[in-house]
Formats: structure tokens, C-alpha cells, sequence
């Protein structure tokens, strides 16, 4: 298809054609269209159907501001919806497809609605669909949805790659208009650090949308030879598609670059998008400003758009909307559009100017004091409307209409740190106020500048400002025509007359929010979704309000405006999550015996950023209850090992290390000798157990604390912080070598002998030289410095040796290898928690942030005799009532029966319900070594009720199983195997 | 002499050592590490010794000083040192040796997995990586900084030299951090 509205001129490239598809119709575009552009140039203007009344719509700008000409872009998993077709860079091979209408665009059964517009008014939902409730979530809602709303998902994950990328520089200058250019050249020039960033793809604003010149060049060969200039500098640095999309706090801006939307694909490893974290000194906002149109009698019909958008895809993009065109407006840039659009040889119908005193042009009809009042055409505009002073009407023959009402400066960003914008009562325009982010200033249209020249003067002056420069550039010459805008915000009369076109909001809807009592601006906001969705009401919010204002009787300043919050533009989520996603959400910690263990087959579990061995299964192990059943009979027969190196190391140093642990831990630590080991409970503030674990005390000054796989790091952070908050005239000093030591236990009876294997000769770790509970510096394999520990959670003979991490794969498969005279096992994490059930020792789930060492069975530990963070409040009268919780063992009576975490405990006679709970289940397994279902669990006096029968039950999952009460130590009670 | 033989942080025999364009990412196993932090009251002396053990002035905020051993700020008289693993293997006892009762040392060696970045374009890799200012990093740099959620200390040698450490359990991670900004970035 040829590109029938293509006219001469532009910064499009002819030489290269490109082929695109939009509801699978093939077109035709050059490198530097738009979509929006492209489109236009092929007459096709019926971009999409409306948000609420599947209304015909077309693009209404050039820009990111762009409420109506959405697309679904892409297709398949990179289909992106609610796509601005005005911000879509062309490349060959592009689809794209209208989105919200069936069967098709140009006939959408949907348009019905339409026809029930009166019933459809803002806020029709919450009283049309009232009753009967039930029919709210099955019925209406699915309805609703299914008419209204925008594009819609692919339904799979985006495939796309984003980055996140921090960048610092001197100065932040956001938008590279006229008033950008000339401050980056001010700063760079000056030899700031200058990062200028603008969401276009070619960058100088409106510089490139006009015809007037600057200096002795035209507007875009200015702004050409500026960013030639700006580039050549190593202190700037330009980033062109680039939007900044929020101010955050301590002059931290967030920036999106689309790095390969403008590309036809990505090559693999490629972001599409980079979220960039911009850290600046000073920020110079030079956003531009947004034409808003005039609200009238059907003013969204394709082919109506504002008068400086028409001008753009002119003289940028070297399209018209239609051969002949009208415009309507309430200042003297409609007449700009005009007289460009006839120097392109496009025919002008008319220009409609509000203003009596409107200048009048020898090249085209001026109707002064003239309103458009009406227009037609069913899928895209034909004919105008016009209300001329005399009373008459006139109908325009036209296939496009600019709309000017006027110019709103972009002031979104000086607003995201609750700053809010003031009124200028000359511009009829919100302007920047006092209260800007920390660091900021604004310069140009944004700051109400509205002239070519005073952006480039006001450009160079803040630039100077923000970085103390004594001297200002010499300024090009260009047009500097005051600007005084006499607001014109709708034409009265009309029924319905489109406020915000993306929400399908009309005049009569503002009016109808301010009757039923939503007056506040917030309020009209939630009751008609004006300024709502993709565009934020860019071209509506403040003819919204100027609406409000005028049925309210008050000024617009005093009605108040939104709050703007970032982001400026819509950021597909996958910019925020960057590279975490999927596995690399977070980082992943591996053992120093993974690789191994990997070998082995060993099936992992996630444990915090921790993957460890859960199990490993042999070749003729089907289930892994199979697994973990033979590693548990293994270890406690004869041997077996875990890598344990998940649990926290901290090391405590300093001449007040003893004292140190004596206040953090409840039991005491004083008196702990050189060379041995000492189980701790460590209590929060609240009396309540924090942690439990050992410190090993190799030199007088010097400790090793472990803690739980789960809190090394929360444990780490309380231990800094009783360290420099609470005793900071201690002498101690806190590191973590969680890292630096490969850990392994060594469980069972055989242990001793597999170490003694490989322990060097010089150390003797018999019972009488090594006893439970002793620790100590020795060397293995023929002199590798490690540590070993006697302590047992499994409750067998048990060791824990530890090396230098990078010697943990070799020590892992010299201890395997060694072992395979006693059948060693490796065993995971599910046969650890099998055997410590079966001895009794709490983890997570029973320090579960409620318990004390009371109900744990361990309230002598709480020493008397000493302060301790957590002791005082541990005694409180609650904590300490005859009927609290006691950690007890739990059998079912038939072995058989499941017992499940989280079930009741409750009498065996009685109704079952919370007011006779008597206590719930934490820890559940099946011990291979008793051949019975097990459990711990918290019962009221559990250690008074030993062998009392209860029914543990789950009403949720209909459970009711007999249980005994029994001792929590299942194994070797006495402790004579860890003795041994 | 014992018998076991080390692996590196990525598990594998040899070092790591990836190419994207300009930029080398080479893992670096061969080096010692020890934590110091000076005694209460000792940190005058503690400063001396540690002026004696790297040969060159204490390295102020953000720096590094030293050569064979260097030591960089990690926090107010908190040092961490480093020097090549086959001579200092036991560089938590040498240093011990100097500070005696004046810090408190701990091998800190296989805490961590070393990364170097080699290349003209490792600026372009690192603001992808981490949020430190790159304008800073001239020789003798030394920072925290977080990379991909992991805290990491950067150390910078040459414009085109820039070394990273990592928790060492965390380096399949960082590792993948990287060389993913590599490609990203080349």
C-alpha cells in the first residue's frame, strides 16, 4: 500500500523502506516513523475502541502523553498491550494489532454500549449492580470486565531480559528540548559530569516538530549540531530513550532505557530495558510542556487531535492526517499549525478561533469568535461543525482537526516528593511551586517558559545556577513571542464531549461527581477514573479540574490538583524485577560438598539461600522415606556424615569475649574452660527464645558461636547490636566465618574410629583425651589446619570436624572413602531431622518466636546467678503460670498413624474446639529407630501428663489420631551413646 | 604435607575464566585473607602494627594500601588482608604475630571468592553490577557495595583492573551476576 498521506520533507530516511503489519494488513514506513506516524502516512487513523463505549478512537498526539492509540505489539510471550503507538520506534518486520474490540475494529459488537451511554454514566457500576449481592463476583463483574478495559496478556512469562544499571553524574537534565541542549551544553562546556536523558529517540524536543530557526539554523539542524557537540564531550553522557520515570529521595532519579524495543529482536543476554538508578548532585528538569485540547460535542473521533501533534507528524515525520484539515483553537500556536501544515501543500479547511480578536492569515479561512460544536464521520472525522457569532452554523469538509486549548507544563516530576504546583494565573496553567525534590530546579516549558528562546535562556541560566558557573553562554537567536493563554476548556451546550479519552470520561461525567458529592479532586478521580490507567491524564487532569472548578463557583487553585506519583510513563514490570527472576531471584548459597553431593545424586532442599542434601538415594530406593530411613539405621549402626557448614559461624574475639556471651546467652559462659564446648539459649529482650546453639572457647580471648542455618545472619546483626548499642565499652570484636569452614558432622558409634582415620597421629580424640563437649585446633591428612567439636545433635558419638572451605570437597570424599570399612552414609537434612525428633532437640519449629526455655523444657538454664538480655522478662507472671505450654514426646498408639505439624492436642474426652485446646504438634517423623510414627509437641503441664492418652487432631483435614504422651527424648535419654 | 587437594569457589580445579568482548573475568583463587579489627583502646597500636605488617601508610575510608600485603578499610579500625595464598597460606598467624593483643585476627581466606574484572570495558559492566560511584574508582579504591543482593567488597587496581569479592558460598551467583552483565554490556 502506498503512503498516500506522506508529504515532503522530515527526518525520515526514504532510502530505506520497512514493512510493518497492524491487524494483519502489511504497510510500509521509513527508519525514523513512529507507528503512530506510520500509520498515518498509510490513512489509517482508527487506531483502537474505546476503554467503556468501544467508541472509534485515533491518536490524539504525537508523544508519550498519548491516551488513545494503543496497541498490542509483538505477538506470542512478547506481546506487549496498551503499547503507545506514539512512542513505538518503526523497524522492519513490526506487528501490531488493535486491542479492547470483537470481532474486529472496524465493526465491534461492543460499540453497543454506546447506544447506552446514559446508563453508563461515571460510577454506573456501584449503583446499577447492587443487588442481588450474590450476583456481583459470578455474574456482573466477569461481564464488566470482559467489555471494558485495554489489551490484553499473553498469559506467559515475558521472555524478555531487563538489566538494572546505576549511573552518577554532576547534573540530571531530563528532557533535551531547547532548554535541555542548552544547559547540557552549558554544563559540559563548564566540564560537569552531565547525564541528559530524554524518552525520544531523536533527541531535541520540539526543536525537531518546528519550522522557525535558531540562530542561523533551522530548529532540528540546531539540535543535530548540539547533540553532535554534547556527544563529542567524555563528560556528558546521552541517553536517548530514555525516560525518567520517578524523583526519589537524596537526588536518586529511576530511568528506563529501551535498549531494544526500536529492534526488530534482541541477540540472547540482551536487555530489552535497563532500570536505571541515576545518583546526581543536581537535577535540572526540562520536561517540555503538553498541548491540552478543548472538550466538544464528539471530540474523540479519529482524525481530531491536538494542533501541535499534527504539526509534528508534518514537519518531523513528513505525514498529514488527512489532505485537508481544520483547526480549533483558543491561542496563536493553532495558527502555527495551520500555517505550517499550508506550507507543506496541505489544504486548510478553516482555523476556528475562539478569539474575537484572533489574527487572520492571507493563505486560509480565520473564523474568529467561531466553535466547532458538533462533528461526524463514523469511523474517522468528515465533517465539522462550526458555531460562528453571528449564530450560524458552518459545516468543514475536513479529515483532520487540530485542537489547541492550550499549553500544561509537564511539572509530574517536581511532584513525586509531594511537592505541589502552583497556579499562573497568565499561562491559565500550572506551573512548578517552591517545594521541589532536594537538588532540583526546572527550566523551559516545564517552568512555564513557553518561548524558544526563554527555554534557552532559562536552560543555560539553571544549568549555571545549579553548578555555580560565573558565566553563561552566548544564546543562539530565535523566536521569543510572549504567550498569554486565555483559557478555553470546553464548549458549553454539548452532551457529551470527551474530558479523558482513555477512560472514557465526559464533561457531563465531572459535572455528575461534583452533584452526587465527590468534590474533592481525589474524589472525582475514583468516581469517574479521570486521570486513571496508561496515561495518567496527561490531556485531562486539568481540564477536568477547571470543570469542577467552574460548578463549584471556585477558582482552580483552590480546587486543588492529584497528587502526581512516579512512574511518569507505565514501566513493564519486568524492568523492576531485572535479572531476579526465576532461580537468580535470589542468590543461592552451595555447600562446599555440593558438587559431591550432586554426584551422588543427592536431592536438595532450599534452606534459606542455602541448598543442602535432603537425601541421597541409591538405585533401588523408590521412595525417600527409603533414603532416609537407611541413613538414619545407617549412622546410628555405624557412621554418617552431614555437612553441616550451614549453620552460623560467628567468631568472638577480645579480652571481654567471655563476658560478652555471658550477657547474650541466658546460661553462662564465664566459666566455660579452654578447649570445650557449651550449649547456649540465647533469649530476646522479651524473655522469649531467639536461638539456640554452642560457642566453643578455643583461647581465653577467643570463641566460636554457632547458630541455626536459619538465624546466622538475624543472631549476627543482635550480637553487633548488643555489641555497639548495649556494651559498647566491651572488648570484643564480631566476625562471621560461616564461609570460610567447611563443616561436617560425624555421627555414630563408628565415628570415632573414621576419624581417627584421618586425624593426625599427634592428636588424640579418644574419649578421656577428647571428651563430649570438648573442642580443639588440630590437623588433618598430614598437616591441614581444622577444627573439631564432640558435640552431637543426632544424639549418637558424634563429631563435627571443620577445614578450610576449599578443602571441603576433598575432605568430604577422603571421609567417604575412609568410611567405607564401617558403610559410612552421607545423610541429608531430612535423616537430621529425623534423629534429632528422636533425641528431642528443638529447632525452628519448636524456637518459634512464643516459646520460652520454660515450655522448652530448659528454664534452669535461664541462670540466676547473672544478667542476661531476656532473663528478667522471661520471669514474667504468664511466662511462668502453672498451666503453660511443656515441650513433650507424642507417640500414636497405633505406630501407623499419622501424626501431622500443626494438629491439636485436645482431651480424649470433651468437645474439640479452641477453648479445650490443650496444645499443638511442632515437629513430626517416622522413626526408623523406634518403627513408629512420631512427634514433639507443646501440651499444657506436658511434663506432668507422661503417658496420658490424647487425641491430636486437625478439623481442617478431618484428622483424628490416639496419641501418648511421652518423654521427648526417644533415644538414648540417658545420653550414654554421645558419651561414649 | 597434606594430602587434600582445594577446589576453587566455582568448584572446579583450575580457575574460572570467562572473555565477553574486551572484558576478562578471571577467578581468583590464589589468595590469602585474614580479618582485623584492633583491640579496645589499642587502635593507635593496633594502626602501627598494621603499618608494619603492609609496609605503606593505613589505608583511610574507601582505600587500600600495600602491596604483597594489602589491607583495605572495612570499617572504623577494621581492616581486611590480603596477600598471595602460597606464601601466606597461615596469614591469619603471621598477622597475629604482629598485632598480638593489639586486634583481634581471623582467617577470613576461604570466607570469600575472588573475581577480577580485566578490560576496558569493565565500567560499562560494573554500573550493571553495583551502585558505587565509577568516577571514584582510580587505584587504591576499595568499597561494600551490593551486587545482585550480595555483599561484596570492590577493590579497585587499574582503571582497567578491578577486583570483587564474594561470599564464597555465593559465588556460582556473583559468578552468574557477572558474566551476565558481560554479555549485557559487551
Amino acid at each position: 500500500m502506498t503512503q498516500a498521506n506522506r508529504l515532503s520533507g522530515g527526518q525520515i530516511d526514504r532510502d530505506t523502506t520497512l514493512n510493518f503489519q497492524f491487524d494483519g494488513r502489511s504497510y510500509t514506513a521509513h527508519p525514523g516513523d513512529t507507528l503512530a506516524s506510520a500509520l498515518l502516512a498509510n490513512n489509517v487513523r482508527l487506531i483502537g475502541r474505546s476503554f467503556k463505549y468501544h467508541r472509534p478512537r485515533g491518536l490524539l498526539t504525537a508523544g508519550s502523553e498519548e491516551p488513545n492509540g494503543m496497541v498490542e505489539l509483538r505477538s506470542g510471550a512478547h506481546k506487549e498491550p496498551n503499547t503507545r503507538a506514539t512512542t513505538v520506534e518503526m523497524f522492519d518486520g513490526l506487528t501490531a494489532n488493535s486491542q479492547n474490540r470483537w470481532p474486529s475494529l472496524r465493526f465491534d459488537t461492543l460499540a453497543v454500549n454506546d447506544l447506552f451511554s446514559n446508563f453508563l454514566s461515571a460510577g454506573f457500576y456501584y449503583k446499577t449492580f447492587m443487588w442481588p449481592a450474590a450476583f456481583w463476583e459470578k455474574l456482573y463483574e466477569p461481564i464488566i470486565r470482559r467489555a471494558a478495559g485495554l489489551g490484553s496478556l499473553s498469559m506467559q512469562a515475558d521472555p524478555d531480559e531487563y538489566d538494572k544499571g546505576f549511573r552518577h553524574c554532576d547534573l540530571l537534565i531530563i528532557g533535551a528540548g531547547p532548554a535541555g541542549l542548552m544547559a547540557a551544553l552549558t554544563a559540559g562546556r563548564a566540564g560537569a559530569d552531565v547525564i541528559l536523558a530524554d524518552e525520544d529517540f531523536t533527541l531535541g524536543g520540539r526543536l525537531n516538530s518546528e519550522t522557525f530557526s535558531v540562530g542561523e539554523q533551522s530548529a532540528s539542524d540546531w539540535a543535530t549540531q548540539a547533540v553532535a557537540e554534547l556527544s563529542a564531550m567524555p563528560n556528558v553522557r546521552l541517553m536517548q530513550r530514555t525516560t525518567v520515570i520517578g524523583a526519589f529521595d537524596h537526588g536518586i532519579y529511576g530511568a528506563v532505557e529501551r535498549t531494544g524495543d526500536h529492534l526488530p529482536s534482541l541477540p540472547a543476554g540482551k536487555p530489552r530495558q535497563i532500570l536505571w538508578r541515576i545518583y546526581c548532585q543536581k537535577a535540572l528538569l526540562c520536561a517540555g510542556a503538553t498541548e491540552r485540547p478543548i472538550a466538544f460535542e464528539n471530540n474523540d473521533r479519529p482524525g481530531i487531535m491536538t494542533a501541535s501533534a499534527l504539526r509534528t507528524y508534518a514537519n518531523r515525520f513528513a505525514v498529514t492526517a488527512a489532505p485537508r484539515v481544520a483547526i480549533f483553537t483558543n491561542n496563536d500556536d493553532g495558527h502555527r499549525t495551520a500555517s505550517d501544515l499550508h506550507a507543506k501543500g496541505v489544504k486548510i479547511a478553516a482555523v476556528v478561533d475562539v478569539r474575537e480578536d484572533a489574527p487572520l492569515s492571507y493563505d486560509y479561512e480565520v473564523l474568529k469568535g467561531a466553535q466547532v460544536v458538533n462533528t461526524k464521520g463514523r469511523l474517522g472525522l468528515s465533517f465539522v461543525e462550526v458555531a460562528l457569532p453571528d449564530g450560524s452554523t458552518r459545516t468543514l469538509d475536513c479529515g483532520a482537526l487540530g485542537v489547541s486549548g492550550g499549553w500544561n507544563p509537564s511539572v509530574h516530576l517536581t511532584c513525586h516528593q509531594r511537592g505541589r504546583p502552583v497556579w499562573d494565573e497568565n499561562l491559565a496553567a500550572f506551573v512548578p511551586g517552591e517545594n521541589l525534590p532536594v537538588g532540583m530546579s526546572v527550566a523551559g516549558a516545564a517552568n512555564g517558559v513557553m518561548s524558544t528562546h526563554g527555554a534557552l535562556r532559562s536552560g543555560a541560566q539553571a544549568a549555571a545556577t545549579a553548578l555555580n558557573l560565573a558565566t553563561l553562554p552566548d544564546l543562539p537567536e530565535a523566536e521569543d513571542a510572549p504567550l498569554a493563554q486565555t483559557p478555553f476548556w470546553y464548549v458549553q451546550g454539548c452532551k457529551r464531549a470527551w474530558v479523558d479519552q482513555q477512560n472514557d470520561v465526559t464533561v457531563k461525567d465531572v459535572k455528575l461527581s461534583y452533584q452526587e458529592g465527590f468534590r474533592s479532586v481525589e474524589h472525582l478521580k475514583r468516581y469517574t477514573t479521570l486521570g486513571m490507567a496508561t496515561d495518567q491524564g496527561k490531556t485531562s487532569n486539568i481540564t477536568g479540574l477547571a470543570i469542577m472548578a467552574e460548578v463549584a463557583g471556585k477558582s482552580i487553585p483552590e480546587t486543588g490538583t492529584t497528587i502526581f506519583r512516579p512512574p511518569y510513563t507505565p514501566v513493564p514490570i519486568g524492568a523492576f524485577a531485572g535479572r531476579m527472576i526465576g532461580k537468580e531471584f535470589h542468590p543461592t548459597r552451595l555447600t562446599p560438598s555440593h558438587h559431591w553431593a550432586k554426584e551422588r545424586g543427592a536431592v536438595f532442599v532450599e534452606a534459606g539461600n542455602w541448598l543442602r542434601a535432603q537425601w541421597f538415594p541409591q538405585a533401588d530406593e523408590t521412595h525417600w522415606r527409603e533414603s532416609v530411613d537407611r541413613e538414619v539405621r545407617q549412622t546410628r549402626a555405624s557412621v554418617g556424615v552431614c555437612d553441616c557448614t550451614t549453620l552460623g559461624k560467628i567468631d568472638v574475639q577480645g579480652t571481654d569475649a567471655a563476658e560478652f556471651l555471658n550477657r547474650v546467652y541466658a546460661n553462662g559462659f564465664a566459666k566455660l574452660a579452654v578447649g570445650k564446648t557449651r550449649y547456649g539459649l540465647m533469649l530476646r529482650e522479651d524473655g522469649m527464645v531467639m536461638d539456640d546453639g554452642t560457642a566453643a572457647r578455643l583461647a581465653e580471648d577467643h570463641f566460636v558461636v554457632t547458630t541455626t542455618t536459619a538465624n546466622a545472619v538475624s543472631v549476627y546483626r543482635h550480637m553487633e547490636f548488643v555489641r555497639q548499642c548495649l556494651f559498647p565499652d566491651m572488648d570484643v570484636q564480631l566476625i562471621s566465618t560461616t564461609d570460610g569452614w567447611a563443616q561436617y558432622a560425624v555421627a555414630g558409634p563408628n565415628s570415632r574410629k573414621l576419624l581417627q582415620k584421618i586425624v593426625d597421629p599427634e592428636f588424640d580424640i579418644s574419649n578421656e583425651a577428647f571428651p563430649f563437649m570438648a573442642c580443639g585446633k588440630i590437623t588433618v591428612c598430614g598437616g591441614l589446619r581444622a577444627r573439631l567439636f564432640r558435640i552431637s545433635f543426632s544424639g549418637e558419638l558424634a563429631f563435627e570436624i571443620a577445614v578450610p572451605a576449599r578443602y571441603g570437597d576433598a575432605l568430604m570424599r577422603r571421609l567417604m572413602a575412609e568410611g567405607e570399612e564401617f558403610d559410612v552414609t552421607p545423610y541429608g537434612t531430612e535423616a537430621l531431622s529425623v534423629m534429632r525428633i528422636e533425641k528431642g532437640h528443638p529447632v525452628g519449629n519448636e524456637l518459634n518466636g512464643t516459646t520460652t526455655a520454660l515450655n522448652l523444657g530448659m528454664g534452669k538454664m535461664v541462670s540466676r546467678k547473672k544478667d542476661s538480655i531476656g532473663s528478667v522478662l522471661s520471669e514474667r507472671e504468664a511466662l511462668t503460670a502453672p498451666d503453660i505450654l511443656k515441650l513433650v514426646g507424642l507417640k500414636p498408639i497405633t505406630p501407623e498413624d499419622k501424626v501431622t505439624a500443626g494438629g491439636h492436642l485436645m482431651n480424649v474426652e470433651g468437645p474439640i474446639d479452641a477453648a479445650h485446646d490443650q496444645g499443638y504438634v511442632t515437629s513430626v517423623a517416622y522413626s526408623p529407630s523406634l518403627n513408629s510414627n512420631i512427634g514433639l509437641g507443646l501440651l499444657k503441664r506436658g511434663d506432668e501428663r507422661l503417658g496420658e492418652k490424647m487425641r491430636l487432631v486437625s478439623p481442617l483435614t478431618d484428622l483424628t489420631v490416639e496419641v501418648e504422651i511421652v518423654s521427648a527424648h526417644f533415644v538414648d535419654p540417658e545420653g550414654e551413646r554421645l558419651r561414649a | 604435607m597434606h594430602d587434600l587437594v582445594a577446589k576453587t569457589a566455582l568448584g572446579g580445579s583450575e580457575p574460572r575464566v570467562d572473555t565477553v568482548g574486551s572484558v576478562t573475568c578471571t577467578e581468583v583463587p590464589g589468595v590469602a585473607l585474614a580479618s582485623v579489627a584492633a583491640r579496645r583502646g589499642k587502635e593507635t597500636q593496633a594502626q602501627k602494627a598494621l603499618v608494619k605488617l603492609i609496609g605503606a601508610p593505613a589505608p583511610e575510608v574507601q582505600r587500600f594500601t600495600g602491596d604483597q600485603v594489602l589491607a583495605f578499610w572495612s570499617g572504623p579500625d577494621q581492616w581486611m588482608i590480603e596477600a598471595p595464598f602460597d606464601s601466606h597460606e597461615d596469614l591469619a598467624d603471621q598477622a597475629k604475630a604482629i598485632f598480638g593483643q593489639t586486634a583481634s585476627v581471623t582467617e577470613q581466606t576461604d570466607a570469600w571468592a575472588r573475581f577480577d574484572l580485566l578490560g576496558d570495558g569493565i565500567n560499562a559492566v560494573l554500573e550493571l553490577l553495583c551502585q558505587l560511584d565509577l568516577r571514584r574508582f582510580e587505584p587504591g579504591y576499595a568499597a561494600r557495595s551490593s551486587i545482585h543482593h550480595i555483599g561484596c567488597f570492590a577493590l579497585c587496581r587499574g582503571t582497567d583492573h578491578v577486583s570483587l569479592y564474594g561470599p564464597r558460598s555465593s559465588a556460582g551467583s556473583l559468578h552468574h551476576a557477572v558474566t551476565t552483565a558481560m554479555i549485557s554490556a559487551h
